[in-house]
């Protein structure tokens, strides 16, 4: 629409200029020559994604088709079914699904908490920042940050040891272990659900609690009846999110457990760097395919989630 | 605006709203304040020095901290390159796409969003092939994790670049541009890349957030960065891990309170006119 108008207007101007490149003007002269060179222009980006992207991944999923000759076969992904792996998976969706939701309580209680806040306040920035942080970007980290805290000789061990005579190592080291990881994540699933269901919140508009107020409605009548409603979708797609994020995530428990394959990141790393999991070559690519299922199952539902709460965000 | 909010019912009192802060807040503060409390033990005897900090500084200690100041100085270079991949390959596509082809935006969004479906530990299973393929070309020189690198930085740096690209007229822009006779590259140089400064702010910065934090691929591919250094001392040396840790945490927070600091005040420029040039006097150019 702006098209028509402004270059109409100024091509009687300067004369010598605009014809020159007349491809915006009128449409039919320069049009499927500079249109090549536009797609030209995208070569390189898609080049990229191919040989980066989309070339891993789909290595990552059929490598677990063949076998160390390359010939076909189903035992790699048989293998999934084995026993002992479909314990770490069953260990790594517990871990993933109870971090994820007591992640989602306590962000949603954050971000409920951040609601009357100023935006564009200190407060918010920080807290959106610190929590893009540990969220995002904490990895390594955050492993030692909990080895400072409730290590054998963390702050807190020591703390409850010698103050109140608790140990709560008595049977034993649990943070390098399974529920070691419980923490971690927790303390990283919090912040992802404040980034991640703030938009939402932000997106209830005051309108709707003033004529929640006008109609002789109640606090808990705006939280049931309006906001609840509306924020459900938003709250199971990020809790959906959080899920994925813990699922997916290798650096943290790498770095806490060193021995051992307690969950699926962790048995592809056995998996590639002893290529004998189960004397089979191959099984990373069969563990990937597996993870790859299950987030892109996660992964639509929470897009289908998310369309339904960006209806509300207008 | 949403002053108003408060005195209706939707947001929280100043009482509620201290006390749920509160205790997240002081629950959350107490692994950084393990870690502090942790890099200033003196051993096992007890007691705190400053000595692990101030050995950091210590020209006698570089030796022991070598494998560190390599991972910091990769880290540094693929950071480099990564934001070199974002504005010189991504940048680009998502101009040309916003002005010539605006059908395949939701083609190149779905791209970018992809890499959080197929997670890094997945990735790399594919990427160890295609790496070993890289090092017959290009040797096993660091730099080449980049490529990678810019895989899992596409879905950050695109949200940041896209929301800038998004919020301005580039079409409108570059025709009136176009038709006062600027060519595409004055049309690109004069006029979009100065109104998406913040944005290729904000993208450069989360693009070094998340190298500097790569932990994933870099130690399944064996090459050393930041991360995996960090874990190495940390076998030898806690004390420095855990300082090392805790000032790449700093870092990153204070990169991204930048970013969001850049980010906020657009909605104050957003009133003027469109072609807000005044706003956009903040000396960040790199």
């Amino acid at each position: 629409m702006t098209l028509t108008d402004t270059p109409g207007a100024l091509s009687t101007e300067p004369p010598g200029a605009v014809p020159a490149r007349g491809q915006s003007q009128r449409r039919r002269p320069g049009r499927p020559r500079g249109r090549a060179a536009s797609i030209l222009g995208l070569t390189p980006f898609a080049f990229y994604v191919l040989a980066f992207l989309a070339l891993p991944t789909a290595i990552a999923l059929t490598t677990a088709f063949f076998d160390s000759a390359g010939g076909f076969t189903l035992d790699n992904v048989a293998t999934l079914f084995d026993p002992l792996i479909l314990d770490t998976f069953v260990s790594s969706f517990w871990i993933s699904a109870l971090t994820a939701v007591i992640g989602a309580v306590v962000g949603a209680l954050v971000c409920y908490a951040l609601l009357g806040a100023r935006p564009d306040g200190a407060l918010r920035m920080m807290i959106e920042s610190a929590s893009s942080v540990l969220a995002q970007f904490g990895g390594v980290m955050l492993a030692f940050a909990f080895i400072a805290t409730i290590g054998v000789q963390g702050l807190i061990t020591v703390m409850l040891r010698s103050q109140f005579g608790l140990d709560i190592y008595a049977d034993g080291v649990w943070l390098y272990a399974l529920p070691g990881l419980i923490l971690p994540y927790i303390y990283f699933q919090v912040p992802l659900m404040v980034i991640t269901f703030m938009p939402a919140l932000d997106g209830l508009k005051p309108q709707w609690a003033e004529a929640n107020a006008t109609l002789g409605g109640s606090r808990f009548t705006y939280w049931r009846r309006i906001a609840g409603p509306i924020l459900a979708p938003a709250f199971f797609g990020s809790l959906l999110l959080l899920f994925a994020n813990a699922f997916s995530g290798y650096a943290t428990a790498a770095a806490l457990i060193s021995q051992g394959s307690q969950i699926v990141p962790l048995q592809i790393r056995s998996a590639l760097i002893s290529e004998t999991v189960l004397g089979r070559s191959n099984m990373a690519g069969a563990l990937a395919l597996g993870m790859i299922a299950v987030m892109i199952v996660v992964m639509t539902a929470y897009s289908i989630l998310q369309k339904r709460t960006t209806r509300w965000q207008r | 605006m949403s002053r108003t909010a408060p005195s209706i019912g939707a947001a929280p009192s100043r009482v509620t709203r201290g006390l749920i802060l509160g205790i997240i807040g002081a629950l959350f503060a107490i692994p950084i304040i393990a870690m502090i409390e942790f890099s200033l033990r003196d051993g096992l005897a007890g007691g705190y020095t400053l000595s692990h900090w101030t050995s950091l500084v210590d020209p006698a200690s570089v030796a022991k901290y070598r494998s560190l100041t390599t991972g910091l100085g990769n880290s540094l270079l693929l950071a480099v390159v990564t934001v070199g991949i974002v504005l010189l390959l991504l940048l680009p596509t998502m101009i040309l796409v916003q002005l010539r082809f605006p059908r395949l935006r939701r083609v190149l969004e779905f791209i970018c969003i992809i890499p959080i479906t197929v997670p890094a530990i997945v990735l790399v299973v594919g990427l160890a092939p295609v790496y070993r393929f890289i090092g017959s070309i290009f040797g096993s020189s660091i730099w080449t994790l980049a490529f990678a690198y810019g895989i899992t930085v596409l879905p950050y740096a695109y949200r940041t670049l896209a929301s800038n690209l998004g919020a301005l007229d580039a079409i409108t822009l570059s025709e009136a541009a176009r038709s006062l006779g600027a060519g595409w590259p004055s049309v690109l140089w004069r006029v979009l890349l100065p109104n998406l400064r913040r944005g290729i702010l904000a993208a450069s910065f989360i693009s070094v957030a998340v190298v500097l934090g790569e932990y994933t691929i870099a130690s399944l591919l064996s090459r050393q960065n930041l991360q995996t250094a960090i874990l190495l001392i940390s076998k030898s040396d806690p004390y420095v891990a855990v300082i090392f840790a805790l000032l790449s945490l700093l870092l990153v927070f204070l990169l991204l309170l930048v970013i969001g600091k850049v980010g906020t005040r657009r909605p104050g420029a957003r009133s003027s006119k469109p072609s807000s040039k005044p706003d956009l006097t903040q000396g960040v150019a790199s």
